[in-house]
C-alpha cells in the first residue's frame, strides 16, 4: 500500500496524543493549573494536528463533516465520531483541572475510554480489510493500542508504566511482523483464485491492461523500499522501544526524557511507514505483482 | 445509507465469457466513451499524449496465461469491471454514505456529491474495480450503465451496458442473475459460471464463464507432409560432384 505521508503523520501523532489523553484522564499525573494546561496543550496539539493532517489526503476535505454520518457500518466514520467525542469530553475535564482546580474523576475516565477507543477505531479501519491480509489480523488493533498506551505513558511521565508498556509494545510489534509475513499466503488468495483459471494449470499474468501506470498500481501495489524492510524493522524497534527503555533506566532528567520521547516517536513513525509499505493488497495479483 | 440491503429485487449484472473474449479492448474504449460524458464526473486522463500516460477506467482487460501440465499454454483475455457484489465491502466502509447498493436492482453506485475522496472503498475492493479520478477527486466505478439500461430515449437494443452493446465477440452478457430463468442465469448454470476470489466473501453478482478445454492434437494432421519428405538423402550425379568440389576448396 502507498505510504501516504499525511496518513503516517496522522496515525503516529494522534496515536501519541490520544495515548497521553488516556493517562491524563485517569489523573496520571495528577496535575492542575498551568502544569495541567501544558500537558493538555501537548496532547491536543498531537491529536488535533494528526486529525488535520489526515484530511490532506482527501479528494474533497470540504465535505469531511459528512463522514460522521455512517457510524453504523463504517469504521472510518466511527473513528471521526470517537475522536470528536474524546476531544470534547477531555476538554471539559481539562478545563476543570486548569481553571477550577477541580478533578471530575468520572468525566476523566469517560474521556480516557473514548481516547483509547479512538485509537482502536483507527486500527479497525485497517484491520477490517480482508483485501490486505497483513492488516486483517487481530494483532493490528493490539499493536496500535499498545503503542499508544506506551507512548502516552512516556509523555505523561509515568515511568514505571512506560517501561513495561514499551517492552510490551516491542513484543507485540515483533509478533505482528512475524505473523504478518505469513498473512498473505494464509489468506487463500492467489492468481488461481483471482482468475478462476487454476483448474487449467499454473497461471501467470501475461499482459497488463495498459502500458502505463494507474491509480490502483500507485495506491495499492506499492513496492519501493521493501528490500530495506529488515533493516528498517531493526531501526524502528530500536528507536521505538529499546532506546527509550534504556534511557528510562538511567537517572531521570528532562533532557533524557525528551530524547526518549523523540526516539519513541521516530520509531513509531518508521513502524507506520513499514505498516503501509509492506502491506500487500490482493489486487496486485491481477497485475502479476504478488 | 451504507447498510447493505438484505435482499434486492433484482440482481442485475454481467456474465463474461472467457472462452469467447478475444482481448480486443473494444469494451474498454466504449465504456470510457460512454461514461466520460454521462453519469457523474468525466473519466480524466493525465498526460495522455506524454511519456507517462495514465487515466481513469471503469473496465480493464488483463491477459493471463495458463500452462497445463502437458501441452501448449492457453492465453485467456480477462475483462474486469465492478462485480456489483451482494456483500459489497466498498459500501459498508464508506464514511459518508456516498456508496450504496440499490434495493431495486442491486447496482452499486457512488453519489459523487457526497464522496470525500478518502479512497477507503478502493482499498476494500479485492478486484480493483474502483478508481479515484485524479482531476475530480471522487471515486469512479462501473454504474452498469444505469443511464442506458432504463433510458427510454435510446432505441430498445441500446438499453444494455455500453460494454455489452459493443463487444464484437459476444463475450459479455447482461441480465438479472437473481432470476433463475433468465438467459444469463441459464448460461451460468450451463457453463459452470464462477466467482472471482470467493475467499474474500464478497458474493459477486457478475459471473465468469471458464474457457472450454482446448482440443488436443493426437496425431499428424497434415496429410500432405508425407508426400513432401526429401527423396534423396545423399546427393548424386552433378550435385554430388558440386558438393565434393566445394568441400575441397
Amino acid at each position: 500500500m502507498h505510504p501516504a505521508p499525511s496518513v503516517i503523520l496522522f496515525s503516529t501523532l494522534s496515536g501519541l496524543g490520544f495515548g497521553l489523553l488516556f493517562w491524563l484522564g485517569l489523573g496520571l499525573p495528577d496535575v492542575t493549573g498551568w502544569v495541567a494546561f501544558a500537558f493538555f496543550a501537548i496532547a491536543y496539539l498531537l491529536a488535533v494536528g494528526g486529525l488535520l493532517a489526515s484530511t490532506f489526503h482527501l479528494g474533497h476535505p470540504e465535505r469531511a463533516v459528512k463522514a460522521f454520518s455512517q457510524w453504523r457500518t463504517s469504521w472510518l466514520s466511527r473513528e471521526g465520531l470517537a475522536a470528536v467525542m474524546a476531544l470534547l469530553v477531555m476538554a471539559l475535564f481539562g478545563a476543570g483541572l486548569v481553571f477550577l482546580d477541580a478533578r471530575w474523576a468520572a468525566v476523566g475516565v469517560v474521556g480516557s475510554v473514548l481516547s483509547l477507543g479512538t485509537v482502536f477505531t483507527t486500527s479497525m479501519i485497517y484491520a477490517q480489510l480482508r483485501t490486505v491480509p497483513r492488516w486483517n489480523m487481530p494483532l493490528t488493533p493490539v499493536m496500535f493500542v499498545s503503542m499508544s498506551l506506551a507512548g502516552g505513558a512516556l509523555l505523561a511521565g509515568q515511568m514505571s508504566w512506560a517501561t513495561g508498556l514499551l517492552v510490551l509494545a516491542g513484543i507485540v510489534q515483533v509478533a505482528y511482523w512475524m505473523l504478518g509475513d505469513r498473512a498473505f499466503a494464509g489468506s487463500g488468495a492467489n492468481l488461481a483464485s483471482a482468475t478462476g483459471l487454476g483448474h487449467i494449470g499454473a497461471v501467470r499474468a501475461f499482459e497488463p491492461p495498459h502500458t502505463g501506470s494507474n491509480y490502483l498500481l500507485r495506491e495499492m501495489v506499492y513496492v519501493v523500499g521493501r528490500k530495506h524492510s529488515a533493516r528498517l524493522r531493526v531501526i524502528s524497534l530500536g528507536l521505538m522501544a529499546v532506546v527509550p527503555v534504556v534511557l528510562l533506566v538511567l537517572p531521570f532528567n528532562h533532557v533524557i526524557a525528551v530524547v526518549a520521547v523523540v526516539s519513541h516517536l521516530a520509531g513509531v513513525a518508521v513502524s507506520r511507514w513499514l505498516f503501509f509499505a509492506e502491506a500487500e493488497h490482493v489486487v496486485g495479483l491481477y497485475y502479476g505483482k504478488r | 445509507m451504507t447498510r447493505l440491503p438484505q435482499e434486492t429485487d433484482k440482481k442485475l449484472g454481467l456474465v463474461i465469457d472467457l472462452d469467447t473474449c478475444v482481448g480486443c479492448h473494444a469494451c474498454v474504449i466504449s465504456c470510457k466513451g460512454w461514461n466520460t460524458e454521462n453519469y457523474g464526473a468525466p473519466l480524466s486522463d493525465q498526460n495522455p499524449y506524454g511519456g507517462a500516460a495514465s487515466g481513469t477506467f471503469l473496465n480493464r482487460v488483463h491477459s493471463f496465461e495458463a500452462q497445463p501440465r502437458e501441452g501448449a499454454a492457453q492465453l485467456v483475455h480477462f475483462p474486469k469491471s465492478c462485480l456489483h457484489c451482494e456483500d459489497a465491502p466498498c459500501v459498508t466502509v464508506c464514511p459518508t454514505g456516498a456508496s450504496y447498493k440499490r434495493v431495486e436492482d442491486g447496482i452499486v453506485l457512488v453519489n459523487e456529491a457526497n464522496c470525500i475522496g478518502c479512497g477507503l472503498c478502493a482499498w476494500s475492493c479485492p478486484y480493483g474495480a474502483r478508481e479515484m479520478d485524479v482531476a475530480a477527486g471522487v471515486m469512479k466505478k462501473c454504474t452498469l450503465c444505469v443511464d442506458r439500461i432504463y433510458n427510454e430515449n435510446l432505441p430498445e437494443q441500446d438499453r444494455i451496458p455500453s460494454c455489452v452493446r459493443t463487444c464484437p465477440a459476444g463475450a459479455r452478457h447482461f441480465g438479472d442473475l437473481g432470476d433463475p430463468d433468465s438467459e444469463v442465469s441459464q448460461l451460468v448454470a450451463k457453463r459452470d459460471g464462477m466467482d472471482l476470489m470467493p475467499e474474500m466473501g464478497t458474493s459477486p453478482v457478475n459471473k465468469y464463464l471458464p474457457p472450454r478445454p482446448k482440443d488436443q492434437i493426437e496425431s499428424e494432421i497434415d496429410v500432405l507432409a508425407p508426400l513432401l519428405a526429401p527423396i534423396a538423402e545423399e546427393p548424386t550425379g552433378f550435385l554430388a560432384w558440386l558438393d565434393k568440389t566445394l568441400e575441397k576448396l
